[in-house]
């Protein structure tokens, strides 16, 4: 019987650079799929790797040799000497494998609990398998009940609810000041990866015009090219107050660039609209008296960080729930595992056989009431014979050599063909 | 009749308790739920009130009791209409409690003494002059509490503490311009009812405006609420400083409604007792 074995090493287990040595690229994972998927040992195969952890998910009759084999793989794959990466692999079977797979997928393995992208990354592991012709009955089962269960835990946990970055955490906010970020105008000023994210996700709610201040006029020119917003000068930010709604400042400016006064006269013109800061840099470009403005809400680096680890320790006890939903697939898919052994198979074929004929039996003795029970007896012994000739050819077939090497598939055949699993 | 208020009572508190489990647990079910009792409570009180009407005649406007249930229909069915205009939900959780608590001050407080049934409550126009006025005082009420609203979510947001309110409470933008809602259409609701009260005083006592207590007072809201509208459309008058003056406004008013009765004298007194 093929057994699921899991190799893998992630984001708890290894440091990153290990994890960018060992990373697969789409075309390695080709290759790797293709190569390793010839080893004898080896049955079904999917490889799946993201910058947070690396997979290789097997059914093999040989577990040992399965796992040998791909530790070589690797090795010789990635030029590495298995050394310097054991330690950092687990592996894990049967039960605990499928539990793990269905953990990863719902994102309560992620480094960041339930960050969206990782239920993506497999389905696309599982196609590049599938197109590879890697996978079987198995792991396709394994796979689609994957999908379902992450699914699951998505839309029945809050786990991927609150933001959880700096970026998703300012539009959150901004949501909740101004309904929606639709048709509001937005200043950046400064650069920076996270600034620029955050108006990337502004933009994405339907904002309307940017600006886009900097020091060096060019640059900013250069960004608001990319964002199709306008330049303005660093001396025009005080007239742009006037407009604005949201303004991100990431600058490395050792002083405050907008003061206590700058916002406080711009109020006045902006009829008391709502103005957002989101101040990115340290040590910070908005004064917080700011904040005490009426109307005009600022929130700094640490602020957003707070609402974040706010907000992941929520994620945490979300997952509790998703842990549980985890448990309950993991049992259901070992119950249609377990069953897809030869034995239990053929048990369930003949009982289902069973039952059918003395249902019929009955039926048809019902309007049979002229027959003595010696000659009923005789039918009965007829019908079992039926069953026993009946069932011996699948019976020999199953457990002999019939369908060696492909168990698994003859197996899951013969059960959908009875429909023996509902 | 009185049964008929008791289950108005019913359906008015078990509107609230819905409620309070929407705010507590945020699940959309407990929300429509509450939102169909406190729906299927208006429109029994409504009839209720209707129904009264046609048998005597008379619009049973002539007490304090009467006065209050009618204050107590008017907030459910503003609170209905807004829902169905702005879908601020969380709203209910202070309108359905305000009405139920309202009718039933109305219900147990024992009846003053019911003057003789005025036929001056027989007139089309005195009747408008009520109704219209206590939709808007309705109104008034929900902007106070939409101003509370206000100024707890404000709150979560400037001190960066985003706990119980912040998650339930909707954004700013929506409180406040449902707030500004609640405003207009209480003044303009106050200021129909109390030009139509001083025709209504020149038929009946022969001149405009008597410097009735009652009237004093009237004018006094009405000018707030008139400078709060002002100022916001001049000034941007708008957020935590229009909150706290709705808040200050209705204050006022509940002065008008009820300071006046038992403090004051005047010819609208003998309605109110």
């Amino acid at each position: 019987m093929n057994e699921i074995v899991l190799l893998g090493l992630n984001h708890t287990t290894a440091p990153v650079a290990l994890r960018e040595c060992l990373a697969f690229s789409n075309q390695e994972a080709v290759e790797s799929l293709a190569q390793l998927g010839k080893d004898p040992a080896v049955d079904e195969l999917l490889i799946f790797s993201t910058c947070n952890r690396v997979e290789i998910l097997m059914t093999s009759n040989n577990i040992s040799a399965a796992v040998d084999a791909a530790k070589k793989h690797i090795s010789t794959f990635k030029r590495i000497h298995p050394e310097e990466y054991e330690k950092a692999l687990y592996t894990l079977q049967g039960e605990d494998a499928v539990k793990h797979v269905f953990r990863v997928a719902s994102s309560l393995d992620s480094m960041i609990i339930g960050e969206p992208q990782i239920l993506g990354q497999i389905k696309e592991a599982y196609r590049v398998a599938t197109e590879n012709k890697t996978s079987g009955v198995i792991l396709n089962r394994l796979l689609h009940r994957t999908f379902f269960v992450a699914k699951k835990v998505r839309t029945e946990t809050g786990i991927g609810g609150s933001a959880v970055s700096i970026s998703y955490a300012a539009v959150e906010l901004g949501k909740k000041i101004f309904g929606s970020l639709e048709e509001k105008k937005v200043l950046l000023i400064g650069a920076g990866e996270m600034a620029e994210l955050a108006v990337e996700h502004i933009i994405q709610n339907r904002a309307s015009d940017i600006y886009v201040a900097n020091r060096t006029f060019r640059r900013a020119v250069a960004l608001a090219d990319r964002f199709q917003g306008k330049a303005v000068h660093f001396e025009e930010i005080q007239d742009v107050l006037k407009s604005v709604d949201i303004i991100i400042s990431s600058t490395g400016s050792p002083s405050f660039i907008i003061s206590h006064e700058m916002v406080k006269s711009c109020m006045k013109m902006r009829k008391n609209r709502p103005i957002f800061f989101i101040d990115i840099a340290v040590p910070r470009d908005i004064d917080p008296a700011v904040n005490r403005i009426s109307n005009s809400y600022v929130y700094d680096i640490d602020d957003l960080k707070s609402v974040i680890d706010e907000n992941i320790e929520e994620r945490k006890k979300e997952a509790i729930k998703g842990e549980r939903i985890v448990d309950e697939a993991v049992i259901k898919f070992m119950e249609w595992y377990q069953n897809l052994e030869v034995i239990p198979t053929i048990v369930s074929i003949k009982n289902k056989l069973d039952t059918i004929v003395k249902s019929e039996l009955e039926k048809t003795r019902s309007s049979l009431k002229h027959l003595p029970e010696p000659d009923l007896k005789t039918v009965t012994r007829m019908t079992d014979s039926i069953i026993k000739k009946f069932m011996h050819d699948p019976t020999l077939f199953l457990k002999g050599n019939g369908c060696h090497g492909d168990k698994a598939f003859y197996l899951d055949a013969a059960r959908k063909l009875f429909k023996l699993d509902d | 009749m009185e049964s008929v208020i008791l289950i108005v009572i019913l359906f008015y508190a078990a509107g609230t308790a819905f409620y309070t489990a929407y705010f507590a647990k945020q699940k959309e079910i407990w929300h429509q739920t509450g939102y169909y009792l406190l729906l299927a409570g208006f429109l029994i009180h409504f009839l209720n009130i209707g129904i009264q009407h046609m048998q005597t005649g008379i619009f049973p406007a002539g007490n304090l009791n009467e006065n209050l249930s009618i204050a107590s229909g008017a907030v459910a069915g503003v609170y209905l209409l807004l829902r169905y205009k702005f879908n601020i939900k969380i709203l209910g959780f202070f309108a359905a409690p305000l009405s139920a608590i309202v009718l039933m001050i109305s219900f147990f407080l024992p009846s003053g003494p019911s003057p003789e049934p005025s036929p001056v409550f027989k007139n089309i126009w005195l009747i408008i002059h009520v109704i219209v006025i206590f939709i808007g005082e309705a109104s008034f009420a929900l902007a106070c509490g939409v101003g509370i609203l206000y100024l707890a979510q404000e709150h979560a947001i400037k001190t960066k503490n985003h706990g119980f309110f912040y998650k339930r409470l909707p954004s700013l933008e929506l409180i406040d311009s449902t707030g500004y809602a609640c405003i207009v259409v209480g003044f303009t609701l106050l200021t129909i009812g109390l030009i139509i009260g001083s025709v209504y005083a020149k038929f009946v006592w022969g001149r405009f405006w008597s410097w009735d207590p009652k009237e004093v007072w009237s004018l006094i809201s009405w000018l707030l609420y008139a400078a709060l509208l002002h100022q916001r459309l001049t000034m941007g008058w708008r957020g935590r400083k229009a909150a706290i003056m709705s808040i200050v406004g209705f204050a006022a008013l509940m002065f008008t409604f009820f300071g006046v009765n038992f403090f004051l004298t005047g010819h609208h007194g003998e309605f109110t007792k």
